[in-house]
């Protein structure tokens, strides 16, 4: 039995680059980072205090009310969402929303919510507000953005922890091949530029302590990277079936192949050194979407940029393609945007589709000398995408050992 | 004591801050769910807000029996003078 066709018809991202698509992917081919030292006043006593936010304040896109019901996480995940629903064309389509589904990630959920409801708590139990469990649960970014859209097939959360935004697009693309939706609205977002997080990452010796140097913080496959940067911000891509994009006459921007998703079984927070786990998931992807490592010529690797985990991806690349990795471009997003937990995996996959749309890999920056354990074509400027049948694969890893690859083909 | 109109006025405030619904239209022969179309969880915080704005208390048996802004502003008004 053939596998149906998927294909991309529609992307949003808000990111910290910028509030949509396109000055996000301006600001990735350009090398620019949207790391910065943060000045808040909880930021004090942390010993990390630098991150990326978002460029753009989703308060400043949503209407207030509305913006004032949705945790932070959600609200980025909606001005991603009616971003790429705009994009697609598809409001106007008439298609039927039974036909119509969701699987928004989140890794952490609603912490913004939880903690501010915890304050009101400690001053009087009448403040914790009435909203605050639709608010904070880990389904409420994608409740709300089926909201939005009227979406009825079905509405979707995959956790798993930085792999969760990759996740989302793997379960949506079984549930088109599967006969249960027409259209998937699948991504991820996290909002969670929070004292808590960075303390907590930074109690792990997660986080890159470059305290006085943000925009060179983020370094994956540097020799001098001592951890990741926390960034915020949501992906949003429109998985549609081949037959029902064509039949609306829709734009598609690439095909979704194949996803692969495997477990480490190794450590809860280390990856598993010899890679193996990463490996798994990338020659699943492969197989799953009827590729060759021959096939691939760009790879949007997870690199976060931790001293571990990068050399671990190096590894489980070469064994996944061997000598076909020469010819694959590799790129690292976060050397910019920083490592959006469960919004990672949806907003590289909407930059990995752009790159194979495009013909151009984004540089890698803070690339100063490159670790000579990465074995790897690292491009640190621009570089061009051959003619022709190519394809791509996005890599997101994430703590409690989840692997999820996606393998993206030109169109 | 605050008169009917400045608890009428402070009420429409607060209704227009959790709801979104325009001050001019926070009338006391309003219906919350009716006309302004208040729902059950945004009554939960207006009668929160108010409960600190007038310094009153609400219990939560009593908000079935608010059903428009004038049951509200009289609630109020009791409250405080009682």
């Amino acid at each position: 039995m053939s596998k149906t066709r998927v294909v991309i018809t529609g992307l949003g991202a808000t990111t910290p680059l910028g509030g949509d698509v396109s000055s996000t992917w301006e600001g990735l081919l350009a090398g620019r980072s949207g790391a910065r030292r943060l000045t808040d006043e909880w930021v004090q006593n942390l010993a990390v205090q630098i991150a990326a936010p978002a460029a753009v304040d989703p308060t400043e896109v949503i209407e207030r009310v509305k913006a004032r019901r949705l945790d932070r996480t959600a609200q980025l995940a909606v001005v991603a969402a009616r971003e790429a629903w705009a994009d697609s064309g598809l409001e106007d389509s008439g298609m039927d929303k039974e036909r119509l589904g969701v699987a928004v990630a989140s890794g952490i959920g609603g912490l913004h919510t939880t903690l501010s409801n915890y304050d009101a708590l400690q001053q009087n139990p009448r403040r914790v507000s009435p909203l605050a469990i639709p608010m904070l649960m880990p389904n409420s970014s994608a409740a709300y953005v089926s909201l939005e859209f009227g979406a009825k097939a079905g509405v979707h959360t995959p956790v798993s922890a930085c792999a969760s935004g990759n996740e989302a697009i793997w379960l949506g693309l079984d549930q088109i091949r599967l006969g249960r939706a027409d259209v998937i609205i699948a991504g991820g977002s996290e909002g969670a530029i929070m004292a808590l997080p960075l303390a907590a990452f930074g109690m792990m010796q997660a986080l890159s302590k470059r305290n006085d140097d943000p925009e060179r913080a983020s370094r994956p496959w540097d020799v001098d990277r001592d951890g990741f940067l926390l960034g915020e911000g949501a992906g949003v891509l429109i998985l549609e079936s081949y037959e029902h994009a064509k039949a609306r006459g829709a734009k598609m921007y690439a095909e979704l192949a194949g996803a692969g998703i495997s477990a480490d079984g190794h450590d809860i927070a280390q990856p598993d050194p010899t890679g193996s786990g990463a490996r798994r998931a990338m020659e699943r992807a492969l197989s799953e979407g009827d590729l060759t490592p021959a096939d691939i010529f760009h790879i949007n690797a997870h690199a976060t940029s931790t001293p571990q985990g990068d050399i671990a991806e190096s590894l489980a690349i070469r064994q996944a393609l061997g000598k076909d990795a020469d010819h694959a471009v590799a790129t690292a997003p976060k050397s910019m945007i920083g490592h959006l937990l469960g919004g990672a995996g949806a907003v590289e996959s909407v930059a990995t589709v752009l790159a194979l749309h495009n013909r151009v890999s984004p540089p890698t920056i803070n690339v100063d000398k490159l670790d000579d354990q990465i074995d790897l074509d690292v491009a640190t400027e621009q570089r061009k995408l051959p003619e022709g049948d190519i394809a791509a694969l996005n890599n997101s890893f994430g703590f409690g050992g989840h692997n999820a690859a996606i393998a993206f083909k030109s169109l | 004591m605050a008169s009917t109109e400045e608890i009428r006025s402070n009420l429409a405030e607060i209704v227009n801050e959790i709801a979104g619904i325009p001050v001019e239209d926070v009338q006391l022969d309003k219906s919350f769910t009716d006309d302004l179309d208040v729902d059950s969880l945004s009554m939960v915080e207006v009668v929160v807000a108010a409960e600190e704005k007038f310094d009153v208390k609400i219990p939560d048996d009593e908000v079935k029996n608010l059903k428009t802004v004038g049951d509200a502003v009289a609630f109020i008004e009791r409250a405080q003078n009682g």
